[in-house]
């Protein structure tokens, strides 16, 4: 490569820099780069050929004033000249120049890509780099456009040298990430994994990143990089430091290569052929070897290329999940880890972990290192470390040790991070649901939770508390008697208090027994938290003092008197005096039979997906954790067999009323708070995230659609989240539609954004501009679209308006025809009878006329057939046909490129039951699909 | 109140530093160094808020005038103050440059010390300063105590401007009528807005506490003298101006000019400026800028500008300077003018058309052919305006001094021995013509 020397500096803009550099102000630095512009501008004027050099100097001089900040509008021309100069110093500044600053829509990329073209023509490796650099630096979709199929040639061709190779298989990456679509796979994909057989391990290691991103895409067509692959890393692992020259990097040899090649081993299956797996196993085992050796360098770089390599191997292995000799290597390796002195070894060998403690075969291996994992949760100074620390317990919690875990999260829970605390809260719900043995425990573990970190705690917890409470007979007892032990304490967090008063309500008749917690101690606890809650809770309580009324009578009077104080009756708050006046009315009114049906004992809950799950996968997205969560559900499945109950079936979730609904006297029916019914489980919405293309039409729109055809105005579309309504009007070519979305619920739509698709031919036929929406509904609000409408020419499909929105936690895909149909663009025109049949018979031309006989859907009814003839917007023209009872009608549509005289004629037959409709319009598509339009309307 | 003041150089060194308040601590240097002097934004408005901090700041030729304060001040009297400030510094050493600020920086220190006690601004009459801060040192056998007791009295007594005991042998005064004159007209000649900024300035050179009056063909003066006798009215109707709004020197009799309308003072020695005022109606326009600019095809550019003269032919109006935006991508300018000399400027990206001296009523023309180089941006060219600058002999507002009369009673001279000279100076502002 032709190195830069001292002479061949450009003395102008050394000088132009350094003025710049010198300048005292702002303004004089303005100033020297507007003269500096206007001089430039002079020497590109054209009337004078500049050299080379020249040239170079003032792009380079541009591209300086560019980088200061200044907007540079010319000399693009100079800069593309300098790419056919045969020296590589002017080839450079032109390629700089140009991947810098010239933008994709630049008429100049035609020549740009001439240059580049013949650049990589030209069989010089310098050139050929230079060019194939400025196609991955700028990267876009034209450069692709035209060399994507040019680059895979040069890269798998016998005569390229190394170096262009190298640049080669890097610039096709980057094009293929880019703009996948248009770079053909071919039979170059073959002849590229042989390149991981090359001399030069430059190209290996340019090449091994191609077949990597290559290969996650179609996994068929680079199978055999595998047993190249396990050869090539084999030859790394055995060789001596020495071997690789310049590829070993502080005694590791080539630590890159060797990681993009375990990288790309992790794309498939564990070979099959034996022979392959024993070597792939052997150097597994070699990596896992060296780790134990001791350093060669004290360098921090020695290490970290050694780990790098030691923890892409275990991510193979781990990925493989087939060899239990070599997952139970790598859990030892990762417990020495473990204790580290290095934070990144420590926080990587945890994160390794949780994901060993998924496979079966290193999961009790993982168990044995549970003592250093606490000892990290507890002495940990970094966050981060701590954290994971805490994903690796609850990975690696079983049956077995859940006491010990749940235990030790719990006493962490105390002093843990703000950040983390919500996240342990919800694992140790999970946890101590999942392997509670003893409900007992399991109750134990949640008030005490509540205690600890009562603000964290999110309200599906405590549900599921209950649902459990209710679920298990056995356990009853002793939760209302823990709950009453634990209200008793004098400030008692407000979660507590829900449970406690659920509970209590529920199965305070259990602990009445007691005459340290007789019914009247248990009202006067509860009633003494009252006034320290919010409303939702104090709603909750209400319910549970009209449960006591029932379960214990002798109570009845002091909660009815509590009832009926002005707090209660004349409560500020429309739901607190609702219940208040509801339940004071029934404890009066009702017989003991009668309150007895009516509070009687909760029904257990149905079976379902814990909501606590769902909910830590809401929180760490979707891809962590669940496959870990998917392994554990499986190994853990019969480890609690029991009912897997769910939130409160209809309104639980709904935050006020876990107990309106008990009673099943809620005055206004609960709004309904989560998704419909057929959007099916918690878990499955997590699932369900990634948008897909647009949905099928809704059922129903054809119907609707069909309606429209004769009005402008009216609902569109309507299901339980969504409205759709219309209002639009035309003349002449051009028409403006106004689409309402309605959002039914009460909760706010995210994401939403309506498109309309058309087709090609609708595309050149009709042209919709349309302004984009604000992606956030609230619930039950209405936003508004407008669509400006011209008709270019005339078209028989329609628009399809797509809308897709996120609701709580799913995604909502909806598409509807848009009623945007020929006749809309209809103008009506009186005529006399005499003009009309002169007209008629002009439109004698046999494709010009278009007949159809249909029976009819509707009664025949005259004037509803006249208005809807009116509403197709032709004119309805009376005493013009010789028979009165037939309809005539005439009008011009209008499209931008021409005007379409059109008659209708429609003659009933009232015995048969059938029409006759005929239609003469001057463009035989025009009279096809006004006949397809209208027939469907009687 | 002011909490402290600094001045940097171009680059945000400190060159003085003064604080007077304990609010504000040494840390405010170094915050507005760095949130304006080095900000990434050009900061544009001359106040900033940092930290709870108000900074008001005025740039004199590169060096940059800070004052400083925590509390909720009035700003218009802060920048007042600097104003005063520069103008304070200007009589004592001339231009304000870094190189003068450093080699005076004994006398600026005490001058803030003079007029700026515990952050309230104190007096700042450059004469009344010059009495007792004065650059060579004070020599005891010069300055007795009597003439000591003497400034102390002066400067706190009722008249702090003015020292008693003057004498001139020749009593003069100078008035100068300085107007800056501000216009933004259409292509076609319409005027889009039009105001006169003004000042009257004074030198005296009086003996003695004289009591001046000052009459100028206001309005509302004119009007209320005119009661009396109706057909002068209607003849000085026509000359009388408008004022928008106006200033006084301190000297000036407030309550005289309330209940009176005169404006009657007892000027301070040497230069003080009597007035500040402003007007917005019947505006003379000394210079009309016709231009005329045709685009011939995407590379030329025609430009042709005539300037015509609107004032008094025996009138010569100085200095006059036309100013022609160019294109962005202007790449060569040819320029023919028959008088005066024109050049294209590229740091400046204009043509400036220069002419020493142009009488009243008469006409002159430039032309000009501009290559542009064609550029692949689509924006067009956002044509900024023709500005001009010129100086000329007379009010734009239409401002005449009618009289400026001077009773002295103690000593014995009267307005007839006094010898007064009043020109009138009208200067361009912002004069701009789009084109």
């Amino acid at each position: 490569m032709p190195a830069v020397s001292k002479g061949d500096g450009m003395r102008g803009l050394a000088v132009f820099i350094s003025d710049i550099r010198n300048c005292k102000s702002k303004e004089a630095e303005i100033k020297r780069i507007n003269k500096e512009l206007a001089n430039i501008r002079s020497k590109f004027k054209g009337d004078r050929a500049l050299d080379g050099y020249s040239k170079k100097k003032y792009v380079c001089k541009l591209l300086f004033i560019f980088l200061l900040g200044h907007d540079i509008d010319f000399g693009h021309m100079e800069a593309v000249n300098l790419l056919s100069s045969n020296r590589y110093t002017e080839k450079q500044i032109g390629y700089l120049f140009i991947s810098v600053l010239v933008n994709s829509n630049s008429e100049l990329i035609r020549l740009i890509n001439n240059a580049i073209k013949n650049d990589l023509a030209s069989r010089n490796p310098t050139f050929m780099g230079l060019a194939l650099h400025c196609i991955a630096n700028v990267g876009s979709r034209e450069m692709a456009e035209a060399f994507a199929g040019e680059i895979p040639r040069i890269l798998v061709a016998g005569d390229t040298m190394d170096s262009v190779k190298q640049s080669a298989a890097l610039c096709l990456l980057r094009l293929y990430r880019t703009s996948p679509d248009l770079v053909p796979m071919g039979d170059w994909t073959s002849r590229v994994v042989h390149l991981l057989n090359d001399q030069h391990l430059g190209v290996v290691t340019a090449a091994t990143s191609l077949i990597t991103t290559l290969a996650q895409k179609n996994p068929e067509e680079f199978k055999t990089s595998v047993s190249l692959a396990v050869s090539r890393l084999s030859r790394i692992v055995t060789s001596a430091s020495t071997d690789l020259q310049d590829y070993t990097y502080y005694f590791v040899p080539a630590p890159w290569l060797s990681v993009k090649l375990l990288r790309l081993l992790q794309c498939y299956p564990p070979p099959e052929d034996p022979a392959v797996r024993g070597r792939l196993t052997e150097c597994l085992e070699a990596i896992l070897n060296k780790a134990q050796e001791p350093p060669k360098s004290k360098k921090v770089q020695h290490s970290n290329a050694k780990n790098a390599v030691l923890f892409e191997a275990i991510s193979l292995v781990i990925h493989h999940d087939s060899e239990p000799n070599l997952l139970v290597r790598a859990c030892n390796q990762l417990g020495q880890f473990l204790q580290h002195r290095e934070t990144n070894l420590r926080y990587l060998a945890l994160e390794s972990m949780c994901t060993l403690a998924s496979s079966e075969f290193s999961h009790e291996a993982v168990k044995t290192h549970i003592e250093t994992v606490i000892n990290a949760l507890k002495t940990e100074r970094d966050v981060s470390v701590r954290q994971r620390a805490v994903d690796l317990l609850y990975a690696m919690c079983d049956r077995s040790n859940a006491q010990q875990i749940v235990a030790e999260m719990l006493s962490y829970l105390e002093t843990a991070d703000y950040s983390i605390r919500e996240e342990i809260v919800l694992k140790v719900a999970i946890l101590a649901e999942k392997y509670a043995v003893d409900y007992t425990w399991y109750v134990d573990t949640i008030l005490n939770l509540i205690r600890i970190a009562g603000d964290y705690v999110s309200e599906e917890v405590w549900y599921r508390v209950i649902q459990i409470v209710i679920n298990r007979d056995d356990v009853q007892g002793y939760a209302a008697k823990t709950v009453f032990e634990a209200l008793q304490a004098s400030a008692c967090h407000e979660n507590l208090v829900k449970v406690g008063g659920y509970i209590l309500g529920e199965f305070g008749n259990l602990i009445a027994g007691d005459p340290r917690s007789s019914p009247l101690t248990q009202f006067h606890l509860l009633h003494s938290k009252f006034h320290l809650c919010s409303v939702p809770t104090r709603a909750l309580l209400l319910s549970t003092y009209i449960k006591f009324v029932n379960l214990f009578p002798e109570v009845k009077g002091t909660i009815q008197d509590v009832l009926r104080s002005d707090s209660q009756l004349k409560n500020a708050d429309v739901e607190l005096q609702q219940r208040a006046v509801e339940y004071l009315r029934l404890s009066t009114v009702a017989s003991t039979d009668i309150l007895a049906t009516v509070l009687e004992e909760m029904p257990p809950f149905p079976e379902r997906e814990s909501s606590i799950l769902a909910k830590l996968k809401k929180k760490k997205g979707p891809s962590t954790v669940t496959d870990l969560e998917e392994a554990k559900r499986e190994r853990s499945a019969d480890v609690n067999g029991g009912p897997e109950p769910a939130p409160a079936s209809t309104s639980a979730v709904s935050t006020p009323s876990p107990s309106a609904d008990l009673l099943g006297l809620g005055a206004a029916p609960p709004a309904p708070a989560g998704p419909p019914p057929s959007s099916g489980g918690l878990l499955v919405d997590v699932f369900s995230d990634s948008p897909s293309a647009a949905a099928p039409l809704a059922p129903g729109s054809e119907d609707n659609f069909a309606r429209f055809v004769c009005k402008n105005n009216g609902v569109l579309f309507e299901n339980q989240l969504l409205q759709i309504g219309l209002k639009s009007e035309f003349r002449q070519n051009l028409g403006r539609m106004f689409i309402f979305y309605g959002n039914k619920t009460s909760t706010q739509f995210l994401n939403f954004t309506p498109t309309l698709i058309c087709s090609d031919d609708l595309q050149a036929n009709l042209s919709l501009q349309t302004k984009p929406v604000d992606p956030a509904v609230d619930g039950g609000a209405q936003v508004q679209q407008a669509v400006n409408i011209e008709c270019v020419s005339d078209f028989t499909e329609a628009p399809v308006l797509n809308i897709q929105f996120r609701y709580g936690g799913t995604f909502q895909n909806v598409s509807v025809k848009l009623p945007i149909t020929l006749n809309k663009f209809f103008q009506p025109t009186e005529m006399a009878s005499q003009d009309f049949f002169q007209r008629w018979k002009q439109l004698s031309n046999p494709q010009q006329e278009v007949q159809s006989i249909f029976k009819a859907k509707h009664p025949m009814d005259t004037e509803v057939t006249k208005a809807k003839i009116i509403g197709f917007g032709s004119a309805l023209l009376e005493e013009v046909d010789p028979n009165p009872a037939n309809f005539v009608g005439a009008g011009i549509i209008h499209t931008r490129t021409a005007q379409i005289g059109c008659l209708l004629r429609l003659e009933p037959n009232l015995q048969a039951q059938m029409y006759r409709l005929t239609l003469r319009t001057s463009r035989e598509t025009v009279s096809q699909r006004l006949c397809e339009l209208l027939s469907e309307q009687f | 109140m002011i909490g402290g003041l600094f001045i940097y150089n171009h680059k945000g060194e400190v060159l003085i530093s003064r604080v007077y308040r304990d609010d504000i601590g040494r840390n405010a240097v170094d915050a507005f160094r760095v949130n304006v002097i080095h900000a990434r934004q050009q900061v544009r408005s001359p106040v900033t808020n940092i930290a709870r901090t108000s900074f008001f700041h005025v740039k004199r030729s590169n060096n940059w005038l800070a004052a400083v304060t925590k509390q909720n001040v009035n700003a218009a009297m802060v920048f007042e103050f600097l104003y005063k400030m520069c103008d304070v510094m200007a009589a004592y050493f001339g231009k304000i440059s870094e190189e003068n600020i450093k080699n005076n920086f004994v006398l600026i220190y005490e001058l803030l010390d003079e007029i700026l006690d515990f952050g309230y601004p104190q007096n700042s009459e450059t004469g009344a300063l010059k009495t007792f801060i004065t650059q060579q040192g004070i020599k005891s056998q010069h300055q007795t105590k009597e003439e000591q007791s003497q400034i102390t009295s002066q400067v706190t007594g009722q008249i702090g401007w003015q020292r008693e005991g003057i004498k001139y042998r020749r009593n003069e005064l100078f008035l100068d009528v300085l107007e800056s004159v501000n216009l933004l007209m259409s292509p076609q000649g319409q005027v889009l807005s039009a105001h006169v900024s003004g000042r009257v300035v004074m030198k005296s050179y009086l003996s003695g506490m004289p009591e001046c009056k000052f009459g100028m063909n206001d309005k509302i003066v004119i009007e209320k003298q005119g009661k009396g006798t109706a057909d002068e009215t209607s003849k000085s109707g026509k000359q009388s101006i408008a004022i928008d709004d106006c200033t006084f020197h301190q000297c000036v009799r407030l309550s005289k000019f309330d209940s009176e309308c005169s404006i009657s003072f007892i000027p301070p020695d040497e230069e003080f400026e009597l007035m500040r005022y402003r007007t917005t109606k019947d505006i003379i326009l000394p210079f009309r800028v016709i231009p005329l600019v045709r685009e011939v095809g995407r590379t030329k550019l025609e430009v042709k500008v005539v300037i015509k003269s609107n004032f008094k032919p025996s009138l010569l109006a100085q200095k006059i300077e036309v100013r022609i935006p160019t294109p962005l991508n202007t790449s060569g300018v040819q320029v023919i003018c028959m008088k005066g000399k024109a050049k294209y400027k590229a740091s400046e990206n204009a043509i400036v058309w220069k002419i020493k001296r142009m009488a009243g009523m008469k006409e002159s023309q430039i032309s000009a052919e501009i290559e542009l180089l064609p550029t692949n941006d689509k924006k067009k060219w956002a044509r900024p305006p023709i500005s001009m600058n010129f100086e000329v002999p007379l009010a734009p507002s239409g401002l005449k001094v009618r009289y400026l009369k001077v009773f002295e009673p103690k000593l014995n001279y009267s307005d007839h021995d006094v010898i007064k000279w009043a020109r009138y100076i009208g200067r361009s502002g912002i004069y701009e013509t789009r084109c």
